[in-house]
């Protein structure tokens, strides 16, 4: 039987792309004289299915498929893309982004040898390959605990979105590697109501994996904790404003680290010169506690590859050292200004994009302080539980973040919880005041999703509890 | 595109098949559109990318079942598996009391659709060493500006167009098409103790002769970033914010968020219950417009095919309507407001199209000059708002204002106020509104927020 949905490029699909075809398209590609030339196939199939009200509300389906080639000069990149297969017209976009080397004189691409990359995320049964009637009871079942759990609870909605992305890269440097990268994520969000006072919680996760990932985390795991969040924050009171001392709580705080240090250690901002991390490799950046790792290897997690976007092999790259930073996140065009081996971090929202050095999972590693103790440490602080994403300036490092949880920490002891909190600093800043680090290392896994420059990625990220000396808190409560 | 017959007879096929394989309703949008960009860093060529796109994207109804299904698959598989999974889908959903489509009576026709004039026929023409030559002329002028700019994340020049279809089992056809060009200048800045600050200004438009020179924007694009320089915390207080139109209009955004119907069905905006109240100052009026010539968030008709019409949202400070789709209206009991979109990937909802906060009779160096102390904000940053209950905490910088000046730049601050408080406490509206976005503001002053620095 044939798969039912299946990538025109694949090798019994109706457009097969084998070494060949690639190396032709990539001789068309550098006829103008560029120094390089890739091309990335992607075909990616998702569903939606939308649980509201008490009722699968609405489902959807989604094909894009797409070449994108790129060829480079110098700095200088050309691209171009076309949404169909026909040899003629991927011709027509490898001359296209040809161009950008006008000039030059023709390079023939190398003959071209098929890679196998590891294997960190095979599903046995694709979720889209499932009967929908099962995850529309996946969903039921997270809509009626959510409901039974509170009578505050006055809506719930819960979703689920599953996907697979197959890619194949074929560069002139005689790479050609096929991936198939799966993606689930499940999510349940709750509004509470009591008089003329409502908030809302969420609670979700997933990963590079098919329903096996409800064997450990169940719909009604989620729908308990959106309802938690949601019911705890109708007492949330006004927070302070200034700076004070901070403690980030395990795994859903890695996404500051995403923001306030990752960013900036993407290469491709230090290439330019842009980056509040230019020219610092070796220097201490960061609190001698902190040591910072990107690790695309994890199994099953949502920031995970087998192959970068370039056909690059990812790694755990080992940024900062005990506080040293120790390197960048490269793609290949950084690589080679930098003289130094690929990370493979080079990925792309779609063949509609250019790659660029970008995060996979982050995280912050494990220190050796209790968890109680840190808190117990604070006598006036703000304990940030879950945050609702961030933002940061590369150029000088500078951040915020919004708490969609947080409390209030009096006396060693956490107490009220807090309204619309915000967090903002600056990256280095921050790390430098990192003073105490638990042991209790967790990743946030599943949800996060990370823009830059208009691409969206699926990233994961991870810390232990953290204790910051001082950070201003953007609340409304002054003195 | 001036052709739409090619694109017309897809959604035709679609709709047809999907109604025989059992939809009771059908809707197919199908759109092509093509771009260019160019990008220059330090004078040199970047990036240069050149492509053209297309989507087809279907909704289906049986009976008060819903799916939408999208591909840029074109092929006749591809085509025929859109509608399959959207047959599919649909019988696996439930029925929604509230589904369906306008009263038929209600759709528009072809002859009543205003030529909003979004389309510049003479745009296509600018090729790649035009683009690129536009860039490079907008950075230089930002190196020139001043020899503080020492870097540079670049200058980006694009132009697009685009063209779509709608076409409904309930009989509606409509066509539309638009063009956009844009350049956007980012200089870098040196500051003290080795920190960088990085600026930008951009300008764009739905016509190539109405967009400001390269060298205005790079210019801008300088004077921005230099302001920046030695930018540092202020110590927490209570005062005016002043909000240039960049950093107003995000909080008109939040405000565009919370008037949706959506989000009012939903009980998840602040809005909930508020129609006919005040929600904002005397001095606030807010108009969503879709009619509006050549700006950028301009419709003939809307994603449901009803007439296009002017919504008067805020009047003087009272919530007049809410922005409604036939959904959302059925929802709540009220009429469509015509503001159903419908993205390319089928799905309908209520959208805002041109949504301005109509300017005021002051100058904006007259609302300076009558702020004695208090913090003009240039940029925020950070996602600090809840809609539900209009709590709002953003990081922010820009500068002090003193005696009626603009002062000692500042960052790393964060301004707060619930949402609802501070649109009635805007005490000031200048008349500097400019249409580069489909949400626009001009600037305006907030009586008192509280501000967290140091």
């Amino acid at each position: 039987m044939t798969p039912r949905y299946q990538a025109p490029f694949a090798p019994h699909g109706p457009a097969p792309i084998d070494t060949e075809i690639a190396r032709r398209l990539l001789s068309v590609a550098l006829e103008k004289g560029g120094d390089y030339a890739d091309l990335f196939f992607e075909y990616a199939v998702s569903g939606s299915y939308a649980y509201d009200e008490g009722i699968l509300k609405s489902a959807g389906r989604y094909v894009t498929m797409g070449l994108g080639v790129r060829v480079m000069k110098g700095d200088a990149t050309g691209y171009a893309y076309v949404e169909d297969f026909d040899l003629e017209a991927m011709r027509h976009a490898a001359r296209t982004a040809a161009q950008i080397a006008a000039g030059g004189g023709a390079v023939d691409a190398v003959g071209l040898e098929r890679v196998t990359p590891p294997s960190r995320y095979a599903v046995e049964t694709l979720s889209l390959d499932v009967d929908g009637a099962e995850k529309k009871e996946l969903l039921r079942r997270a809509d009626e605990t959510a409901r039974a759990a509170d009578p505050r609870i006055i809506k719930v909605n819960a979703s689920f979105s599953e996907e697979i992305r197959e890619i194949l890269i074929a560069t002139s440097t005689g790479r050609f590697v096929t991936d198939r990268q799966p993606l689930v994520r499940f999510g349940v969000r709750a509004i509470a109501e009591e008089g003329d006072k409502r908030q809302s919680g969420s609670s979700g996760g997933g990963g590079r994996m098919g329903l096996e990932y409800f064997e450990k985390h169940t719909p009604e795991e989620h729908a308990r904790e959106a309802v938690r969040q949601a019911v705890a924050m109708l007492d949330a009171r006004e927070a302070p404003a200034g700076e004070m001392e901070v403690v980030l709580g395990p795994g859903d705080s890695g996404i500051l680290l995403h923001e306030a240090v990752g960013h900036g250690l993407e290469a491709d901002f230090n290439r330019k010169g842009t980056s509040n991390y230019t020219d610092q490799v070796g220097e201490l950046v960061a609190s001698e506690l902190c040591t910072v790792v990107d690790d695309a290897t994890l199994d099953h997690s949502r920031g995970s590859i087998n192959v970068d976007d370039e056909g690059l092999a990812p790694s755990r790259a080992v940024l900062i050292e005990k506080g040293v930073l120790r390197g960048y996140m490269q793609d290949r065009h950084s690589a080679d200004h930098f003289h130094v081996t690929p990370t493979g971090n080079g990925r792309r929202e779609s063949f509609k994009s250019h790659p660029m050095p970008r995060m996979t999972n982050t995280m912050l590693l494990a220190g050796q302080d209790d968890p109680e103790e840190i808190v117990k440490s604070v006598k006036k602080g703000v304990y940030a539980k879950k945050f609702g994403g961030g933002q940061v300036d590369i150029s000088n490092g500078d951040f915020v973040f919004s708490l969609t949880e947080g409390y209030l920490i009096e006396d060693g002891k956490i107490t009220a919880p807090l309204k619309g909190v915000n967090l903002i600093g600056n990256g280095p800043d921050v790390m430098r005041k990192v003073v105490a680090l638990g042991h209790d290392l967790a990743t946030s896994d599943g949800i996060w999703t990370c823009g830059k420059d208009g691409q969206s990625v699926p990233v994961g990220v991870g810390c232990p509890t953290v204790k910051i000396s001082a950070v201003t808190v953007g609340g409304t409560q002054l003195g | 595109m001036d052709d739409f017959t090619k694109l017309l007879g897809l959604a035709d096929e679609v709709v047809g098949a999907a109604q025989r394989a059992g939809a009771d309703v059908a809707e197919a949008v199908v759109r092509e559109g093509s771009h260019l960009s160019t990008k220059v860093r330090k004078f040199e060529p970047e990036l240069v990318e050149e492509a053209g796109s297309r989507s087809l994207g279907l909704r289906v109804m049986i009976g008060q079942q819903v799916a939408v299904t999208y591909t840029s698959d074109f092929s006749a598989a591809g085509r025929a598996r859109l509608v399959e999974d959207a047959l599919e889908l649909a019988r696996l959903a439930q029925p929604d009391p509230f589904a369906g489509v306008p009263d038929p009576a209600l759709l528009s026709k072809a002859e009543q659709h205003a030529d909003l004039d979004t389309f510049d026929a003479t745009m296509e023409a600018l090729d790649a060493q035009e683009a690129l030559r536009r860039a490079v002329e907008g950075e230089r002028a930002a190196f020139d500006a001043d020899a503080r700019i020492t870097n540079s994340e670049g200058a980006t020049f694009t132009r697009a167009k685009g063209g779509s279809v709608l076409v409904t089992s309930g009989g509606f056809r409509g066509t539309h098409q638009g063009t956009y060009a844009s350049l956007v200048v980012n200089p870098v800045a040196d500051d003290e103790g080795g920190k960088k600050r990085s600026g930008y200004f951009w300008g764009a438009r739905r016509h190539l002769d109405q967009l400001a020179s390269p060298k205005s924007i790079g210019e801008e694009a300088a004077r921005r970033t230099l302001r920046k320089l030695g930018a540092s915390k202020i110590d927490s207080a209570e005062m005016p914010v002043v909000f240039d139109p960049d950093a107003a209009r995000a909080i008109l955004g939040l405000l565009a968020g919370c008037v949706n119907g959506n989000a009012i069905w939903r009980r998840s905006s602040y809005l909930v219950d508020r129609l006919g109240t005040k929600v904002a100052s005397d001095l606030v009026t807010i108009v969503d417009d879709p009619l509006l010539p050549r700006a950028p968030g301009s419709r003939p008709f809307d994603g449901e095919g009803l007439l296009s019409r002017r919504n008067t949202v805020v009047e003087k400070g009272e919530l007049k309507t809410y922005l409604l789709d036939s959904y959302a209206a059925r929802k709540l009991e009220m009429e469509s407001t015509a503001s159903a979109s419908r993205g390319a990937s089928g799905g309908v909802g209520p959208s805002t199209t041109n949504f301005v906060l109509q300017p005021g009779e002051l100058s904006r160096e007259a609302l300076l000059a009558d702020t004695k102390k208090g913090l003009y904000v240039t940029e925020m940053m950070g996602f600090g708002f809840n809609a539900v209950t209009g709590d709002f905490s953003r990081g922010a910088s820009g500068f002090l204002i003193e005696d009626g000046e603009l002062t000692k730049p500042v960052s790393e601050v964060t301004i707060s106020l619930n949402v609802d408080q501070l649109f009635q406490r805007i005490d000031a509206v200048a008349d500097d509104l400019d249409l580069r976005t489909s949400t626009a503001s001009p600037t305006f002053r907030v009586a008192k927020m509280t501000i967290a620095g140091r």
